[in-house]
């Protein structure tokens, strides 16, 4: 028996061979971030379901892929959706396609290997001790840097993520770096798309950084192929005043761990955190969060909603934190599951750790099958049955999606979510 | 035309019908009356198709046509509406969004091109007009947070607006204040024709002094045990159901 974790030696064996030829293999300073992460992975390997964090959600079938890396790019440019915004940053196996991305001007915003050399400045700055952190500092090959200058506006940027098919289970572990100076304001709207048959790993790793009074709305959209893997862990860190919405929907993928750590560090910092959860069958989606309440003032919110068909799983854990100084913090969490299959299953472990004593939080969970009585209302009204079922799994989402207020994010939610039960029930 | 025969059902192996034979020819509206936990509810949801009832016996068909065979869909694409007693909530869903869709699923199977949403809007403020109710019921989700002669209203827009054949009025007067009653019934007469049924039940005669019935029947533990003109109405209010069926 390997005395290696389960699953990390094939990662280890890929840093080894590469550690001087990834990005910023010159720079002492990203030398050192990612030898240290590799110790760190070498020691903790992918977490197993011992540890408690990962109670639901088993990595065995990745530490069982023997995933490789994406070693050459592809030359053949794939097929793109039309664009939404003005701008969009595309990145093909984590890598930044600047022929396919048109740009913003007028704010530092683009690659990450190119620009490595003067992006100490968040680099690690927001990492946390987790092993597909570790991974991810350890291997990532590209990403996105964004430093938006105080007082600006940003505007709506678009980022595609798109997987090719190379034939091989391929891995790639983007990192994206975001900063928004005081005041200022940006709609970032993720994409991220891959091919049905393909078996990938999709591991990004954002660290996001907000300045006071600041505003980020981000959308993420993960629209993965059903044979692919996503393991994403948004680090966001909120000044005073700032503001972190965070809406994500897990619509793709084989397995999906959506796990969002934000940390509110000044007085009247916010954060909107929901989500929605469309698995079919043999689909496991999980979404995890941390909020970290470290000054007073401060509000967040939560409503996130998975609906499940077929034989699917679903997870929903999420963690409020109220540490000692944050006097007055107005915290509120829902998670509700709705169930279209008796082999679905759904687990929602909601925690609340408080240490000040003038709070108001309150956190709440519902299971639940379709309502009968709605459904025969609608089918005595002449709908069809399945389209019934799809306008009131359309109802259901409501007060998860209705927070998403940009048209151009509402639209790329309406794509992606319209007929979702059509295409299960068929 | 609608012909019930020895139509017997049971829920949760409880038999609440027990062999109702009814007919209410093309062009006629017929009034059920009965006290309370009768059944006339269920034979309304037999007739439309909702599950958890069992079919133990006898026959219901519409036109020639076996209602009991077809899905809920399918009976309301034939022409038959049910107005619901306790109209049902839908969070997140917009009563135009129902409305629209409840409408086009209906024409699509007949065979008629969708109405877009403009179209429908301009449609349904005409009927809203008639049925005296704010525009904004449109906008508000489907019965959420109406009052109870809301819902009611609401119930008899959707059969304004969609048409039937044959429409089951289930205490659609119960909770309606005076004007609204006269509203509704003006609602429902106003489809009064050769192409249009009603089976209207009531616990209140007074209905049906704006609704004027061509045959009243009793339903009394899941049978009908008395039929006949709208006078009968009268007779059951003066006297009470003990004394009409004895
Ligand atoms: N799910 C159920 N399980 C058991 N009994 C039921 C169920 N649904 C209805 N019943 C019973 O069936 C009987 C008939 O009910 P129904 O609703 O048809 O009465 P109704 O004539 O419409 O009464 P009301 O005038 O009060 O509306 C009642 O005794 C009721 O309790
Ligand atoms: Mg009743």
């Amino acid at each position: 028996m390997s005395a290696q974790p389960s699953g990390a030696t094939a990662f280890l064996a890929r840093f080894d061979g590469l550690r001087d030829h990834l990005p910023g293999g010159r720079l002492p300073w990203v030398a050192k971030l990612r030898a240290d992460a590799a110790e760190a992975f070498r020691a903790a390997g992918l977490p197993g379901r011992r540890v408690e964090a990962w109670r639901y959600t088993d990595l065995a079938p990745i530490a069982q892929a023997g995933f490789t890396e994406a070693l050459t790019f592809v030359d053949e440019a794939p097929a793109l959706p039309p664009m939404r915004a003005p701008y969009r940053a595309v990145f093909v196996d984590g890598r930044f396609a600047e022929s396919l991305s048109v740009m913003p001007a007028g704010y530092r915003c683009g690659s990450l290997a190119a620009g490595l050399d003067g992006a100490e400045f968040l680099l690690g700055t927001l990492a946390q001790p987790l092993p597909l952190v570790a991974l991810n500092t350890m291997l990532f090959e590209d990403g996105l840097l964004l430093d938006l200058p105080a007082g600006q506006d940003g505007g709506v940027l678009e980022l595609l993520s798109i997987a090719s098919h190379t034939g091989r289970p391929i891995a790639f572990h983007p990192r994206h770096l975001i900063r928004l100076g005081a005041g200022a304001s940006l709609t970032l709207i993720e994409t991220s798309l891959g091919p049905a048959e393909a078996a990938y790993l999709h591991n990004p790793v954002y660290e996001i950084g907000i300045g006071a009074d600041a505003k980020l709305s981000h959308v993420r959209i993960q629209r993965e192929g059903r044979s692919g893997f996503q393991l994403a862990t948004v680090l966001a860190a909120v000044q005073a005043g700032g503001v972190y919405d965070n809406f994500t929907l897990n619509a793709g993928a084989r397995l999906v761990r959506n796990e969002i750590h934000t940390a509110l560090l000044g007085p009247k910092a916010a954060c909107h955190m929901n989500g929605a959860q469309l698995a079919g069958d043999g689909q496991h989606a999980d979404t995890t969060t941390f909020l970290d309440h470290a000054a007073p003032d401060c509000a967040s919110r939560q409503t996130y909603k998975t609906v499940l068909a077929g034989k699917s799983r679903g997870v929903f854990q999420g963690k409020i934190l109220v540490r000692q100084a944050a006097q007055r913090t107005d915290g509120y969490q829902m998670n509700q599951a709705l169930l279209l299959s008796d082999d679905a299953e759904i687990d929602a472990k909601p925690q609340l750790e408080i240490y000040a004593d003038d709070v108001k939080c309150s956190h709440g969970a519902t299971v639940g099958a379709l309502d009968e009585a709605q459904l025969f209302y609608l089918r005595a009204r002449g709908i069809p049955a399945e389209q019934a079922r799809a306008m009131l799994v359309q109802a259901f989402l409501v007060e998860a999606i209705e927070g998403v207020t940009d048209p151009i994010a509402q639209a790329a939610l309406a794509e992606a979510t319209d007929g979702w039960w059509e295409r299960e029930a068929a | 035309m609608l012909k019930i025969e020895g139509l017997t059902a049971e829920i949760e192996g409880k038999q609440i019908l027990k062999g109702i034979d009814l007919e209410v020819p093309t062009g006629e509206i017929h009034a059920i009356m009965g006290p309370n936990g009768s059944g006339k509810s269920t034979l309304s949801y037999v007739l439309s198709g909702r599950e958890g009832y069992e079919i133990t016996g006898g026959s219901a068909t519409f036109n020639g046509v076996d209602l009991l065979s077809m899905e809920p869909e399918e009976r309301a694409a034939s022409g038959l509406f049910l107005a619901f007693q306790y109209p049902v909530e839908l969070p997140g869903v917009g009563n135009a969004n129902f409305l629209r869709t409840a409408l086009n699923a209906i024409r699509k199977s007949k065979g008629e091109p969708e109405i877009d949403a403009m179209q429908f809007l301009k449609l349904a403020r005409t009927k809203l007009k008639t049925l005296q109710m704010a525009d904004d019921m449109l906008k508000r989700n489907v019965n959420v947070g109406f009052s109870g002669g809301e819902k009611k209203r609401n119930e008899v827009l959707q059969m304004a607006l969609l048409e039937p054949s044959l429409a089951i009025l289930d205490e659609t007067d119960s909770g309606l204040d005076i004007d609204a009653l006269k509203i509704v019934a003006d609602g429902v007469n106003a489809m009064r024709g050769p192409g249009f049924s009603a089976l209207v039940i009531t616990h209140y005669q007074r209905l049906l002094d704006y609704i004027v019935p061509d045959r009243v029947h009793v339903l009394i533990g899941g049978r009908i045990v008395k039929s006949g003109g709208k006078e009968l109405a009268l007779e059951l209010e003066a006297e009470g159901y003990a004394k009409v069926a004895a």
